[in-house]
């Protein structure tokens, strides 16, 4: 059965491709049953629209977070002929908006075996500190009184490595998402309405918010069963991150402002913000992982695995290595640990723009604009009789 | 011996395997479909009508008792009992806690449905996650699932429900033998007969035209209510109600599957703009009501259509002003280019339309009240928004009756049991569509299905428990609602 035309549209809309034909298929479905709407961001978004241009499939896709719960409600879903799986769609075309507008674009491909991707950038800067630790220090099993690694990489030539790498990486994402942005972007709105949305977008990211299935229980993992694991672990994950990344920050601060160079105590607010923010990137990718390994198979793109175990992993590696370097840097491993330590985080910050990290990016643009498109009065009048 | 068996996986059924199982009896629930298919027609549903006297959660305003009982009685033209009516409505303003309590979600009036906002709520995420929700519940309650499992026959001992046969059967290659499942009750809720075909046949006969129209029927409900059951239960002699032709029957687009169309399929264009049959004739008032209190009769309507087909057409007016529809509509900047796509007589569907035109009277049109546009002497008059239909592109959609459900069912009183002669059975019960016709003999009406099932459905299994000795003390249960 054929329910769209592929020759009934006009020629100045773009062409989509089959991933975007698919979710074009399946939201007009969608459109005109509309029971999923309690759920999620996407469906009140979707009775926006009549139709479904590319910039709307395109925002439509990273407005979804991938938590199951219409697939599991769906009356339209396999194995009934309209074949609706929103999840898988919607991540389908997820991906291919990372690669599409992944800056520069060619670098885009590296989402194609995102997990080779991944695995390549560890193994090769692993290499990496492994050869440089051993050029400067002769061996890898050097012990360092009071574990000061500044003597094996002075603090200048760290900072200008992970600073260039993680400006680099700054830069692709923003004129990334800068594109996606203006592609799939509303028309413009008055600055207070964009700052209380701005203000509900940051909530709802801070808060993920739609992993909470609508109605507080959460969304699904296995089966038509809510779980807010999902979304809890997530928060692990990114707040672990985000803690980590403070401790960076406060221990740049350190260094420059109070001229306190690392290593710092145990008891220091670097330190201890690692140490908590260490254990939640220990948890949290752990946690995802084994809800990763029981998730329905109907659920988002099978293929996509390997992006988000090899993303879960490299997070869980860079935690597990940063919390053992800690542990053993008055020992003879300081030098090994530090390697490890120091390739496994270039390689995620080397791989930030072109790796699982993009999701958080796009996602947040997307709810942005929805949060600012609701304000907005709907184009649309249907029904309301 | 299991206490109580329920036939049937909808609404009716899971609520009253939940009631039963809640009093305290052991309860086995048989599903005749697999288990992706599980859930009857309540997977297709979207909301309950509810009377409230006051504002309730995603409920606005109130729906008086006597307001929901005025809108039953016009809509079934009196085909209805009003003791088992009541009781229905009465008990769809104190079940919701309940259904929470079992993991059912409700959420505001979708988009669109604003006119029902009022009078009815939504089940998040649909009926089939209201199904979902039940089932994990009923699991975890201890209830005994099985689906795939068709009863065939029922036996009887004098009116007393003795056992359930399931017949020889097949399930992905690997054959079961036939069964008989003993109990000390049952409920039957196994739905309707709308997806067998030789029965709607049977029913419906011929027409004047030689036709059999339910030839040329859709099934928006599900595939499995093939009435296998209740055919059995009019064999035995229990006492019946209702006419077999008489359904929830609405007008839905001709090229929806055969089965399970469910809610998609439907197209709400009608009141703004003119429909015509096979012949280019027009042959109701299009423009009577608001259409969500139309859409109703318009799958009777259609079927006495010769072909049982009709098309609805609107101009590029209407766009945006009506629920997307699934499937798009067939375009044409000119009326004559329209009726040779859609192979209708060209010049007297021309005519139709012209004819309508130019006797409409414009006013100030506003499909979201009851306007002043209509038209004057034309026959079938439109008597509301009546625009002419003159800028183009010109849109058509086919349209075909599409079977909700069926309303013939078993008789009953409020107790639920099934009667022989007059004579209530102790220890057998229906609830849901197999006896849904007591209230609703004729007619439709948002959301009534579903309080019909979640009421007679309850009453079932608290009856079938008790009549094992599994006795539920209304002190109790009063105090579990109040608490939940």
């Amino acid at each position: 059965m054929q329910l769209f035309d592929p020759q009934a549209s006009g020629g100045l809309i773009p062409v989509l491709n089959l991933d975007e034909s698919e979710v074009q298929r399946q939201m007009t479905i969608c459109n005109a049953c509309r029971y999923c709407e309690g759920f999620c961001a996407v469906f009140p978004a979707m009775t926006r629209r009549l139709e479904f241009t590319q910039a709307d499939i395109h925002y439509l896709a990273n407005l979804c977070h991938n938590c199951g719960a219409c697939l599991h409600a769906c009356q339209y879903a396999a194995p009934h002929e309209f074949d609706v799986n929103i999840p898988k769609a919607m991540a389908k075309v997820r991906l291919d908006t990372y690669a599409e507008y992944a800056w520069p674009q060619v670098m885009g491909k590296l989402y194609q075996r995102n997990g080779l991707t991944l695995a390549l950038a560890s193994g090769g800067a692993l290499a990496l500190f492994l050869c440089l630790t051993l050029m400067l220090m002769g061996n890898l099993f050097t012990a360092i009184p009071g574990g000061n690694f500044y003597q094996i990489f002075p603090h200048n030539t760290l900072a200008l490595m992970f600073g260039s790498v993680f400006g680099f990486a700054v830069l692709a994402l923003t004129l990334g998402v800068r594109r996606f942005w203006r592609n799939v972007s509303p028309v413009a709105a008055p600055l207070p309405l964009k700052t209380s949305a701005a203000l509900e977008a940051t909530v709802n990211v801070a808060k993920l918010k739609y992993l909470d299935g609508g109605h507080g229980e959460g969304c699904n993992n296995a089966d038509d069963q809510f779980t807010l694991w999902r979304r809890r672990f997530h928060h692990l994950t990114f707040y672990g991150f985000m803690l980590c990344f403070a401790a960076t920050g406060v221990a740049t601060l350190f260094h420059y402002l109070l001229k306190w160079s690392a290593p710092y105590p145990i008891f220091s607010l670097p330190v201890m913000l690692g140490i908590a923010g260490g254990i939640g990137l220990l948890i949290g990718p752990a946690g995802l992982l084994w809800l990763n390994l029981r998730r329905n198979p109907e659920h988002g793109d099978e293929n996509q695995k390997p992006m988000d175990r090899g993303f879960i992993a490299l997070l869980f590696l860079v935690s597990a290595s940063g919390l053992a370097l800690l542990a053993l840097r008055e020992t003879s491993a300081l030098g090994l640990m530090l390697a490890i330590h120091l390739g496994l985080v270039m390689a995620f910050f080397l791989t930030m723009p072109y790796s699982k990290f993009a999701h958080g990016i796009f996602r947040s643009a997307a709810l942005l604009k929805h949060a600012i498109e609701k304000r907005q009065p709907n184009p649309i009048n249907a029904g309301s009789d | 011996m299991i206490d109580v068996l329920i036939i049937g996986g909808g609404n009716a059924a899971l609520c009253a395997a939940l009631m039963a199982r809640e009093a305290g009896a052991s309860v086995m629930l048989l599903e005749a479909s697999p288990k992706i298919w599980r859930g009857g027609n309540s997977q297709h549903t979207r909301n309950l009508r509810c009377m409230h006297d006051e504002p309730q959660d995603v409920l606005i305003d109130a729906y008086p008792e006597e307001e929901y009982w005025q809108d039953l009685l016009k809509v079934t033209g009196g085909l209805t009992d009003e003791k088992l009516a009541r009781i229905a409505i009465r008990a769809s303003s104190s079940c919701r806690d309940w259904m929470r309590s079992h993991g059912v979600h409700f959420q505001p009036p979708l988009s669109g449905a604003l006119h029902v906002a009022r009078t009815n709520a939504f089940f998040m995420g649909g009926g089939k996650a209201l199904v979902n929700a039940y089932f994990r519940s009923a699991e975890r309650l201890g209830v005994k699932v099985r689906y795939n499992t068709q009863v065939t026959d029922i036996e009887l001992d004098e009116g007393k429900f003795v056992a359930a046969h399931v017949g020889e059967h097949e399930v992905d290659g690997q054959r079961f033998a036939a069964e008989r499942i003993e109990a000390r009750a049952c409920v039957l809720a196994a739905g309707g007969f709308e997806s067998n075909r030789e029965w709607l046949r049977e029913a419906w006969g011929q027409n004047e035209r030689g036709e059999w129209p339910s030839d040329n029927f859709l099934i928006r409900g599900t595939r499995f209510n093939t009435g296998i059951l209740l055919r059995r239960m009019l064999d035995l002699g229990a006492d019946v109600i209702g006419d077999p032709t008489q359904a929830h029957m609405v007008a839905i687009d001709a090229r929806a599957p055969l089965y399970d169309g469910g809610i998609c399929t439907r197209i709400d264009c009608v009141s703004l703009g003119v429909v015509v049959n096979r012949d280019g004739e027009r042959f109701y008032d299009e423009g009577e009501d608001f259409w969500p209190k139309r859409y109703a009769i318009w799958g009777r309507l259609v079927a006495g259509q010769p072909g049982q087909q009709a098309y609805s057409i609107i101009d590029q007016q209407a766009i945006g002003r009506f629920m997307p529809p699934v499937f798009p509509g067939t375009t044409a900047n000119t009326l004559q280019d329209l009726a040779r796509q859609l192979k209708l007589p060209e010049e007297k569907f021309v005519k139709t339309v012209e004819d309508y035109n130019s006797a409409c009277r414009v006013g100030t049109f506003d499909h979201t009240a009851l306007d002043d546009c209509h038209t004057q002497g034309l026959t079938p008059a439109k008597t509301h928004w009546a625009r002419p239909l003159v800028k183009p592109p010109f849109y058509a959609y086919p349209l075909k009756p599409g079977v909700t459900f069926t309303y013939l069912g078993l008789a009953t009183d409020e107790t639920a049991a099934v009667h022989f002669n007059g004579k209530a059975s102790p220890n057998l019960f229906v609830a849901g569509e197999m006896m849904a016709g007591n209230v609703l003999g004729k007619g439709y009406t948002a959301g009534i299905g579903m309080a019909i099932g979640t009421a007679f459905g309850r009453i079932a299994g608290v009856q079938a428990a008790a009549s094992v000795g599994f006795g539920v003390s209304t002190a109790n249960t009063e105090s579990r609602h109040a608490t939940v």
